[in-house]
């Protein structure tokens, strides 16, 4: 069944670019959510006011529409914004750049949520014994914050690496030859769109298993030092 | 910026937003029922009832939803003779009622396990007192269990509409003229990109948030009785 008429390599191909795209993104989600959770933690409102519109407005858009809008929006809009300052620059979006980049974009505002309650869940006590042992702000983040926040983190961050990778399907649209165009590919050359396209999910189900298989391990290797009632 | 471009195809774009509210609407209703119906089988001990239901909410809750989308559209041509035979394929060939299966059977999947987390919510005092008053079965579920169910799942559910909504934006890529489906053709023909397709997400803003308001004031309604217990 997995030949596909020769076929199967070809989405086999694009699982592997599905699996790189969805790393891709999810970096940039993390550093996107990272840093948009500590606007949102920070005492300066107007990046608190920045972060929020941010959350508000990715949140509120679906992916498709924001990967039609950086991908063929983005090119003329810088065109027409160097245009009006007397320049003239051509920009062409390399799919798998737009794609990742957006799909980390919109991520990174789940994540930003998730980084947030995970900065706030670490016992306030911990933070003041750092202060009172003579670090300052930043060491305190770094040495105390930052790693017992990771424990809070990693089961919301699993979901939306879960929602994530799926969401990389939509990336087909804009012709990355990814898992799902691949399979496009395949089943308009052997006729067969509902064989390739349940291949496509099967795939899709296994990167889904692994993820929580990993999810699990990870969680156990986070919360290793925290006694179990 | 050409703002005209976006004031042409006004009337379009409030065709669209008709038919992605009607895409939803349909959807999350049918939905619903279903996800009732499946999250009372999958919080049942027999295997034989509440397997299945596992293996479809893993299915539909671990594939993209656009593989989904395209195994039923395009996948069901595959089985033209026999849905021909069965009467169906009058169904299938439609863009239309393909996008309202998915959509119905995706958010089926997620809405009952969101369910079924309110159904194990529900405090085993509650159960207990109405066993003692006699309920059972549906009685049981009709009276007691599921209204205290959905009480704690609303939240949750509420972000499943929310994502089917943005969701239904993908029937565009099978040719239905959603708020995403009018953007994509203005803008091949005007080539007004950012224009349109800025426009199309300021719609599904207003959509989205008008959504989350609404639902608040279902939940305000539903849990109005424990407002003074929360304080």
């Amino acid at each position: 069944m997995f030949n596909l008429e020769g076929y199967g390599h070809l989405l086999l191909e694009g699982a592997k670019l599905t699996i790189l795209v969805g790393l891709f993104s999810m970096v940039i989600a993390l550093a996107l959510g990272m840093v948009a959770a500590l606007c949102k933690l920070s005492k300066i409102w107007i990046l608190d006011f920045g972060a929020g519109v941010y959350t508000t407005v990715v949140r509120g858009v679906p992916e498709l529409v924001l990967i039609l809008l950086v991908y063929y929006g983005g090119p003329t809009l810088i065109q027409d914004a160097s245009g009006f300052f007397g320049y003239d620059v051509y920009v062409d979006l390399n799919p798998f750049v737009a794609g990742s980049m957006t799909i980390g974009f919109i991520y990174g505002a789940f994540a930003t949520e998730v980084f947030r309650g995970a900065f706030m869940a670490v016992s306030r006590g911990q933070i003041e014994a750092a202060r009172a042992c003579g670090m300052g702000s930043v060491m305190a983040f770094r040495r105390i914050q930052l790693p017992q926040m990771w424990r809070f983190a990693i089961p919301g961050l699993g979901n939306i690496w879960m929602v994530l990778i799926k969401a990389t399907a939509l990336i087909s649209v804009i012709q990355l030859p990814e898992l799902m165009r691949n399979a496009d590919v395949a089943a308009r050359a052997i006729r067969k769109p509902f064989t390739c396209y349940f291949v496509a999910s099967l795939l899709y189900l296994l990167i889904t298993i692994l993820s929580l298989v990993f999810q699990q391990w990870a969680e156990k290797r986070a919360s290793r030092g925290v006694r179990r009632e | 910026m050409d703002i005209s471009v976006i004031i042409e195809s006004l009337p379009d774009f409030f065709k669209g937003t008709v038919l992605t509210i009607q895409l939803t609407a349909i959807s999350v209703a049918i939905g619903f029922c279903l996800a009732i119906l499946l999250s009372i089988m999958r919080v049942s001990k027999n295997p034989f009832v509440w397997m299945p239901v596992y293996g479809f909410n893993f299915y539909f809750r671990g594939t993209p939803l656009l593989v989904q989308l395209f195994l039923i559209y395009y996948g069901s041509g595959q089985f033209q003779d026999f849905l021909s035979t069965v009467g169906l394929w009058q169904y299938f060939r439609e863009a239309y009622f393909c996008a309202v299966l998915t959509l119905t059977l995706n958010t089926a999947a997620y809405a009952s396990e969101i369910f079924r987390g309110g159904i194990q919510g529900v405090s085993f005092g509650e159960v207990e007192a109405a066993r003692a008053c006699g309920m059972s079965g549906v009685k049981l579920y009709r009276r007691i269990i599921m209204p205290a169910a959905l009480r704690i799942a609303w939240p949750a559910y509420t972000n499943e509409v929310v994502f089917l909504l943005q969701a239904s934006s993908l029937v565009s890529i099978i040719t239905l003229m959603d708020i995403t489906g009018v953007a994509r053709v203005e803008a091949a023909q005007t080539f007004a990109f950012y224009e349109l397709f800025l426009f199309a997400a300021f719609i599904y803003l207003v959509l989205v948030y008008g959504v989350i308001f609404l639902f608040r004031k279902v939940e305000q309604r539903i849990t109005a009785h424990l407002v003074h217990e929360a304080k």
